[in-house]
């Protein structure tokens, strides 16, 4: 069977158990907009400091939520042991690991579609005339955090002090997404709008470097 | 219909040779090597932490061993993907159903029309009536009996039961020997982890008893082998 089909078929299970259960996006989409609805009250809206914070605090958000995500992403395959089964099924481990960064940047990527209503609202910030770019940024920086926090939470599973671990990790390797994702958002955003095609080429450089690691030694992390 | 229809594939053996699984610096395994002819009905026994689980999941090749090689003689494991497992914990999805969960299994491993495969194995371990049922409803013993229905989805030639009578009542005990003397009848290899004397261990031909990681005695006599089930010297 070859990737594509074993992913494909993964993807399935993936999303048939999420909203089924609904546990991520419910639990991301309230930080998020706890998160958001916090920092309105301390940032004037539509003022030039919304401007210049409001993405900065937009993408901590969705690092801050993808991390309650990722916290569970390989843990729900414990309870039953059914990475296991995944394992003895599937020829290629990389499939496993592929469905979970699909899924995970779907549901990341859902979620902030969800908030970005609100997040013009309460910092009063017309996002139309940028929505097409602003989803591709969106994209290729939920990308990034998926692959790496997909990455990171097959590691903290098997570790003891995994909720600890998981953050620890993901933070740093994140980094460079978080600052330019929050960079190329703010020139967007701002009153004469810039699209920062490097910046969206960094990052999708970032994507596929990580992604390519993860095709190389994912198998050594699924080890027991 | 019944187990049988689900094993016509020829018959593989099992051989471990100095194998070797260390964790850190315990060894879970030590130098166990013994080798299972096709169709062979093998009990492992030992106490709590003997290395039975660990031996199961080697020959799973769920755990990759430290040192040593294993390999399965007899037949051409690539047509049918590999051991059929049953551990200690179901290893389904609670948030699928039954007929969700064997066809998501029956798909990975490309089994030929994987619905009419799904549906003739809840039949046959008698879930068919909540086919639709999410497993996470399902009792222990219904559990396991899924347990059982995913580790023979891909009619493997090699099965593997670690305390396969764990949840399942009188009733269940008795279906379970039932379809091990099915599928033994059929050739198919099994190996099992069992605690004491059981309906089930009847039908073990041999026992390999382990003891910190290392095969201690090795037996096909009757009184010798009921000896390792309760964990005597043989």
């Amino acid at each position: 069977m070859s990737l594509l089909s074993t992913t494909a078929i993964l993807l399935d299970k993936e999303l048939r158990t999420e909203f089924r259960s609904r546990e991520l996006l419910t639990t991301t989409s309230v930080f998020i907009l706890i998160v958001l609805v916090m920092f309105s009250f301390a940032i004037n809206p539509g003022t030039e400091e919304a401007r210049e914070f409001a993405p900065g605090l937009l993408w901590l958000a969705i690092l801050f939520a993808s991390s309650l995500m990722f916290q569970t992403c390989f843990l729900r395959e414990q309870t039953n042991d059914t990475l296991s089964s995944l394992r003895l099924a599937v020829s290629d481990p990389f499939a496993i690991f592929l469905a979970k960064v699909i899924a995970n940047t779907l549901f990341l990527l859902l979620t902030e579609l969800l908030m970005l209503p609100f997040f013009a609202i309460f910092y009063n910030i017309p996002l139309w005339s940028k929505l097409p770019v602003l989803i591709l940024v969106l994209f290729v920086g939920s990308l990034g955090i998926s692959i790496v926090g997909t990455a990171i939470s097959a590691i903290s599973a098997q570790a003891r002090m995994r909720e600890l671990l998981l953050p620890l990790l993901l933070l740093p390797l994140l980094t460079p997404v978080l600052v330019v994702s929050s960079l190329v958002t703010a020139s967007l955003l701002d009153r004469e709008p810039v699209v920062q095609w490097k910046g969206i080429g960094f990052l999708a450089v970032f994507d596929l470097i990580f992604l390519t690691a993860l095709w190389l030694f994912g198998e050594y992390l699924l080890e027991e | 219909m019944s187990l049988v229809t689900a094993l016509r594939i020829p018959p593989t053996g099992l051989r471990f040779e100095n194998i070797d699984k260390r964790y850190g610096g315990l060894f879970a395994l030590r130098r166990v090597s013994f080798e299972i002819a096709p169709g062979e009905c093998v009990v492992v026994a030992g106490r709590n932490g003997s290395g039975k689980t660990t031996l199961l999941r080697v020959a799973a090749q769920i755990v990759k061993p430290t040192a040593g090689k294993l390999s399965f003689p007899g037949a051409a494991l690539a047509s049918h993907g590999r051991p059929g497992y049953v551990a200690h914990t179901t290893m389904v999805y609670d948030e699928l159903t039954a007929e969700e969960n064997l066809l998501l299994f029956g798909k990975l491993q490309n089994v030929e029309n994987p619905a009419a495969r799904a549906e003739e194995l809840l039949r046959e371990v008698g879930l068919m009536e909540r086919r639709d049922s999410l497993v996470r409803t399902f009792s222990r013993g219904m559990r396991q009996r899924m347990a059982i229905a995913r580790a023979l989805i891909h009619r493997p030639s090699v099965l593997l039961f670690d305390e396969p009578a764990t949840g399942l009542d009188p009733p269940g005990i008795t279906w379970l020997a039932n379809s091990l003397r099915e599928v033994k009848r059929a050739g198919c290899t099994v190996v099992m982890s069992l605690h004491g004397e059981s309906e089930i261990s009847a039908l073990a031909t041999r026992a390999v008893q382990l003891d910190a990681g290392s095969v201690v005695a090795d037996t096909q006599s009757g009184a010798s082998l009921r000896s390792i089930l309760t964990f005597g010297s043989a």
